[in-house]
């Protein structure tokens, strides 16, 4: 084999797994997010609008602190990064609540209430959006590879492995720790219970009600995380930019049978194949295939995920009803 | 209860003969209350931008119904509503959550363009119902999509038809694409050479497509109340009936309150399901269509963005009634001619109608809040409670 050729072939795989896993992240965070709401029996289609409002929260806060007039000390990069992500995800919990309140409080029609929220993010963001906001960057890179040039292709296995921003590492940690938290603490397994048999869970003494607020405040916090992955990373918000992530997140979900680690699986897939996109408009392929049906791939993988999956799939039986106490 | 037609319902019961247009002032009561409160929070919200709501508002009302030319705008705007919101309470009655009419509508819009300007030599009287029939044809495609993918597979709609939306403004971007020097002309792209022209868009309809011209407002910039708008409320008519009056729309209803029961009952459900989407397809490219053939008189990839959204919200404040769909879009019709003027007027951005209009739909659907606040008591029964969610994974 030539060396040559190899080597080009190396770094365009690698450029398509770091692409892969930029693009997994959000997805990744967003699928949590249903898992951890759809495991207490709340069907949560406004994802997708969570993801909306963190990522225009955390640009903003980050855009906010940027400003000149602001005192120092907010200024330095991890510190105001780190308040941007967490108004984000408290913005996203504040949203989860609103479908909340709707769906479990008033018992409106989860998938209705998820689609109000998505309207309204939609909204409220374009509406409170300022074109041409200026911030101090973006997160930088948490950890350089430290592996030199000259190690060939362990060099560039470091590629993938280092050379990401915290959010990512922070993603990746949190996929076994929701499954550790989901299947092995108490938390974990009351959760399980009101989303399986909430009747029968309310006897036992818990508060069904309660730990649904409490886990849909969760699922909007990783809902806004998500988004502010999107803006946070250094690119500026635009409007309705999550396009559809929210409801690839669901997707992703179902395919990974409501489990955090194998939704990990389904979102590198999902992000695969938004990686693609980029490689074909720098491979100059655009005259064989138009760019616009590479940009398809994810909504079509979603389809057939969702063609596929769903029915094999148990999902928790009692999600998407309103439970009533007696 | 007092229905006495051939569509009466086991249970639950329809709320006062659902299918007629009763002035029953309770049920009107909230979804007054809910447009009211939407409105107050709005001010607050320009209150908060340190503008002036009276001066908004009144631009508002000014842009709808300041001239004829405002007027005309109000109705050619509720329109494809109307259609879009037909699309969406269509397939609620079936049980099925349709956010797809923005896929729907743009591929609808796309088809009746291209008859449009590529059938050419047929006087209007055929070229304009084979146009509006290739946009019902093109909506009614995409809707069989997710149909199929429901009734044979469970793949729930609302995220199939997201989808799908991506999918279509793809599709159409790239039928209409301009071409450039990485990349080759759309299929139905006027501009054929590159760096002829810029526009992603198709060639103009023939005249011979463009639906006649009912009233032309005396300020001429091209706005002109064209026959879509009568076409429109007829097809709510139409629907209502369909819905109303006859078996099928019985067996779709009986389908939308309980599947399991319909199935018992010998209804092939999954038929059904597919029926449904293909004619709540067909409502929405009829949408799209209208806006080609009325309006625009050719497609751009710009066009028509949120209309397919605009409906669900149509639809729900009308709580999926065909013949309430009617003042519901006129409003959100008159809201959306109106938002020029009010930017223009008192510098609110015309966004603020998007937030306005999902705080009606939050009030509209979580009523609860509204009758809370206003202490207004509930209506008897609860109406026909379409479960959307129930079906979620299982087939």
């Amino acid at each position: 084999m030539d060396f040559n050729i190899s080597q080009t072939t190396i770094v365009a795989i690698v450029a398509v797994i770091n692409a892969s896993i930029r693009s997994a992240t959000p997805i990744v965070l967003g699928a949590l997010s249903g898992i951890v709401s759809e495991r207490s029996g709340v069907v949560n289609i406004g994802i997708e609008g969570m993801m909306l409002v963190g990522a225009f929260t955390g640009f903003m806060v980050n855009v906010y602190l940027s400003a000149a007039n602001v005192a120092p000390i907010f200024q330095v990069q991890p510190i105001r990064l780190l308040i941007a992500a967490l108004v984000a995800m408290i913005c996203g919990g504040l949203m989860a609540l609103l479908h909340a309140v709707l769906s479990i409080r008033f018992k409106i029609d989860q998938i209705i209430s998820g689609t109000v929220l998505n309207i309204f993010a939609a909204g409220i963001t374009s509406y409170l959006y300022v074109s041409g906001a200026k911030t101090l960057g973006g997160l930088p890179t948490a950890i350089l590879n430290p592996i030199p040039e000259s190690a060939g292709i362990v060099y560039r296995l470091g590629q993938i492995i280092f050379n990401k921003d915290i959010l990512t590492y922070f993603t990746l940690a949190l996929v076994p720790l929701t499954g550790f938290a989901l299947f092995r603490t108490t938390w974990g397994l009351r959760t399980r219970a009101i989303g399986e048999n909430p009747r029968a869970a309310d006897t036992l003494g818990i508060d069904v009600y309660r730990l649904q607020y409490t886990n849909l405040w969760i699922s909007g916090m990783l809902a806004g995380l998500a988004g502010a992955t999107l803006t946070l990373v250094g690119i500026a918000f635009d409007r309705n930019m999550t396009t559809g992530r929210g409801f690839i997140a669901l997707a992703v979900m179902i395919f990974g049978v409501w489990r955090p680690t194998r939704a990990l699986w389904g979102a590198m897939l999902f992000g695969f194949a938004s990686a693609l996109q980029v490689q074909f408009q720098n491979g100059g392929l655009a005259k064989v295939i138009p760019p616009q049906f590479v940009e398809m791939l994810p909504y079509i993988l979603t389809l057939v995920v969702l063609a596929g999956f769903v029915g094999r799939a148990r999902p928790p039986s009692h999600v998407g009803q309103a439970y009533e106490v007696e | 209860m007092t229905s006495t037609s051939v569509s009466e319902l086991p249970t639950p019961a329809e709320p006062s003969g659902a299918g007629r247009f009763r002035l029953d002032l309770n049920r009107l009561l909230v979804p007054f209350l809910a447009i009211f409160t939407a409105v107050i929070i709005g001010s607050i919200l320009i209150l908060l931008a340190g503008l002036d709501p009276i001066k908004a508002y009144i631009g508002l009302l000014q842009g709808a119904f300041g001239s004829d030319t405002g007027i005309v705008r109000s109705l050619t705007k509720m329109a494809p509503l109307i259609l879009g919101g037909l699309a969406v309470a269509f397939a609620f009655k079936g049980g099925l959550f349709n956010i797809g009419a923005q896929g729907q509508l743009i591929i609808g819009a796309v088809t009746s363009a291209w008859v449009g300007f590529a059938v050419s030599g047929l006087p209007p009287i055929l070229h304009i119902p084979l146009a509006l029939l290739a946009g019902a044809a093109g909506g009614a495609l995409w809707g069989l999509i997710p149909g199929l993918l429901k009734a044979y597979t469970g793949a729930h709609e609302v995220i199939s038809t997201i989808m799908l939306n991506y999918v279509a403004s793809l599709l159409v971007e790239w039928l209409v694409t301009a071409p450039t020097a990485d990349a080759s002309a759309g299929p139905l792209a006027a501009c054929r050479v590159v760096g002829g022209c810029i526009a992603s868009r198709t060639p103009p309809i023939l005249s011979s497509a463009m639906l006649p011209n009912l009233y032309t407002p005396s300020a001429a910039n091209g706005e002109v109340l064209h026959l879509g708008v009568l076409l429109a409320l007829l097809t709510a008519l139409l629907v209502s009936v369909l819905i109303y009056r006859t078996t099928f729309g019985f067996s779709l209803r009986m389908v939308g309150l309980s599947a399991g029961a319909a199935r018992y009952s010998g209804i092939n459900v999954a038929r059904m399901t597919v029926l449904t989407m293909v004619i709540a397809g067909a409502l929405a490219g009829l949408a799209g269509s209208i806006q080609t053939l009325g309006v625009n008189y050719h497609y751009e990839t710009n066009q028509n963005t949120t209309l397919g959204f605009d409906s669900i919200a149509v639809s729900l404040l009308a709580g999926n009634n065909p013949l309430a769909i009617i003042p519901s879009a006129f409003l959100f019709g008159v809201l959306n001619a109106g938002s020029t003027q009010m930017q223009i007027v008192s510098h609110v951005p015309n966004d603020l109608i998007q937030v306005i209009q999902a705080l009606i739909l939050m009030f509209v659907a979580a009523d609860q809040i509204i009758r809370s606040l206003y202490r207004v008591r509930a209506t008897g029964d609860g109406g026909e409670k379409v479960k959307l969610s129930s079906g979620w994974g299982q087939r």
